[in-house]
């Protein structure tokens, strides 16, 4: 197992770089509106990458030019913080890699938003990743579904995304930044409802044999990460349906009473 | 850490590691029992249609792409679409059922204007003949000059002078209060009202629009213990609320049909006194409190919390609440458990 690289994908008990196996996906954590002034927002933190996405919209276009008189349009913004990974410096918002990362998630969302419904509106996305280790579109598209959840922007289905690498004929699922370096992989963002892909991206090439196996473990990881992500939107929104009862509540100590009101309905 | 076990056919490294005992996920024995709790309403929601059939807020919540009932039996309202045979959900939110339409209610959701909405706005844009206001809804409205009403009588007709003077009424970044006047193409407001129209003496908020229920009346007041001269609460639908001094003898002089002219367009805010602006801040500050624990408002509930503060001593010292403080009053107050915020 002569390699190039300095550091062993998978070592002699099967495991991988950071101790998972081929199908362990990093651990997940959800956040729902940190940004408190953003219709919706969502921060999404798979092993130590950590990107927060706000959705502002559907509103008024910014300019003119953008409205389209159908249907909404969508607008995605990507940054990354200067300290999320070390050794890069400040990237600026001209960036070639993250102006196509924009657009990637941005053709990755627009069969999936129902943008009929907002004729002339603008819809928009700013990404921001806070902490990078592999697998930053992924990522971002996670937390691009959940903040547009939380925007209660309609969508016919959630996207989930992962990258799949393939280290000799195994695949390895949601790599981390010394995986992603060494060995080719893909991006795979699906429907998990219908199994449908939206995405599917290669930079590296690998043999057309392998391709159709990556994508069917992608896809079916996409549907562990929906699952994950379904159950913590749920859990929020009961939580959110449970507060708006309160004010149906019977009157509470020290509350004005019908008795006390000038106007009564009857 | 989450591990998928069931993939297609592939040489798998571990086989041995998939038996029947594995969930799909894994996770720290302690979210575990959370988890397990959780999944069992999960189930239960299923795909049938529990909508009506029980109080319980966890039965009839959906999330987008999941089936709420079957297209054959029901019509799709809000918030769902037809695939095949099924109604699907596109927001996440409560099933609501009437008769035989099914829709979906999101529970945070952008501002949507109906006609007789009470709104609070801002005005961005001043064109021929109207304005453009921003009502935090998914379209600027439309204010005509036609539907304000402007000094010199109520019934006075728009000459072309008013028409060159709109900017005196009302300029770009102005704050008034107007109602929906028709929803058709874009959102079309008036201000014939004297309770309409700009806005002074007070700060403006922003809370997420579902926290704001469509009422009789969104001009609540806050009677004198709440500062020298009371406090105003307007509570636009469109989630923008504006806290004021109170203006209740302005109200009066308009009952009498004499009608300040200049001063219903005027940009200059009275003197108000250290102790009105406190009440103010500390009526805010509450307002922004239910807000981040995404508790509807509504007026008893603020004079309740306000009557709260003054007991615990809060409203002559001017001291903040703390985080500790902050859910024992709302504790106290709504008698809710309301530990995290939203």
């Amino acid at each position: 197992m002569a390699s190039s690289s300095r550091v062993e994908i998978l070592n002699e008990g099967g495991l991988r770089v950071d101790g998972r196996r081929p199908y362990e996906l990093r651990s997940v954590s959800m956040t729902f509106s940190p940004q408190a002034h953003a219709d919706g927002s969502a921060t999404m933190q798979q092993g130590l990458t950590t990107v927060t996405v706000s959705v502002f919209g559907p509103r008024e276009p910014r300019s003119r030019a953008n409205a389209i008189h159908d249907r909404a349009n969508l607008v995605v913004e990507v940054g990354v913080a200067g300290w999320s990974q070390p050794g890069v410096g400040q990237r600026n918002r001209g960036d070639k890699r993250l102006t196509e990362v924009g657009a990637t998630i941005r053709q990755t969302f627009e069969p999936v938003i129902m943008s009929h419904l907002y004729p002339r509106s603008e819809i928009s996305i700013y990404v921001q990743v806070l902490g990078s280790d592999g697998g930053i579109l992924p990522t971002a598209i996670n937390a691009t579904t959940l903040a547009l959840i939380d925007a209660g922007v309609a969508m016919t289905d959630y996207i989930t995304s992962l990258s799949v690498g393939l280290h000799l004929t195994q695949p390895l699922l949601d790599l981390s930044s010394p995986e992603e370096s060494d060995i080719p992989y893909l991006v795979v963002a699906s429907l998990p409802g219908t199994g449908k892909v939206t995405l599917a991206t290669l930079e590296t090439r690998i043999h057309v044999d392998r391709f159709e196996e990556m994508l069917a473990v992608g896809v079916e990881g996409c549907k562990i990460l929906k699952a994950e992500m379904e159950g913590e939107v749920k859990k929020r929104t009961g939580t959110m349906v449970e507060r708006m009862k309160l004010n149906a509540l019977p009157d509470r100590a020290g509350g004005m009473k019908d008795s006390d009101r000038d106007i009564l309905m009857t | 850490m989450l591990q998928v076990i069931s993939v297609p056919p592939i040489p798998l490294f571990h086989a041995d590691d998939v038996t029947a005992e594995f969930s799909k996920t894994r996770h720290h024995p302690d979210v575990q029992d959370d988890l397990d709790s959780d999944m069992d309403v999960d189930d239960e929601y299923g795909t049938g249609l529990g909508v009506g059939s029980s109080s319980r807020a966890g039965k009839n919540i959906t999330s987008p792409g999941e089936v709420v009932t079957s297209a054959k039996e029901f019509m799709r309202g809000h918030g769902t679409y037809t695939e095949g045979d099924n109604v699907l959900s596109t927001v996440a939110g409560t099933i609501e059922r009437v008769n035989k339409l099914v829709s979906v209610r999101s529970v945070r959701q952008r501002y949507n204007p109906e006609k007789g909405d009470l709104v609070i706005g801002r005005v961005i844009e001043v064109v021929q003949q109207r304005w453009k206001v921003d009502t935090n809804a998914r379209q600027d409205a439309i204010l005509a000059l036609s539907s304000v009403n402007l000094p010199g009588g109520v019934q006075r007709r728009k000459v072309e002078t008013d028409a060159l003077k709109m900017r005196e009424f009302l300029a770009e970044g102005d704050l008034l209060v107007a109602e929906v006047q028709s929803v058709e193409n874009a959102p079309q407001l008036h201000t014939r009202s004297l309770r309409y129209g700009k806005l002074r003496n007070g700060l403006l908020l922003t809370v997420p629009p579902s926290l704001i229920r469509r009422l009789k009346s969104h001009f609540h007041t806050l009677p004198p213990p709440c500062g020298p001269l009371g406090v105003d609460v307007i509570m636009g639908v469109n989630g923008y609320i504006w806290v004021s001094v109170s203006v209740g003898e302005r109200n009066n002089a308009a009952v009498e049909g004499f009608v300040d002219a200049e001063g219903v367009y005027s940009d200059v805010n009275d003197d108000i006194s250290q102790s009105s602006r406190l009440a103010i801040s500390q009526v805010a500050n509450l307002i922004m409190l239910f807000a981040r624990y995404s508790i509807p408002l509504s007026d008893t509930l603020l004079s309740d919390a306000y009557a709260w503060c003054r007991d615990n001593g809060l409203t002559k010292s001017g001291q903040m609440m703390d985080k500790e403080m902050e859910k024992r009053c709302l504790t106290e107050i709504t008698g809710m458990d309301v530990r995290e915020e939203l």
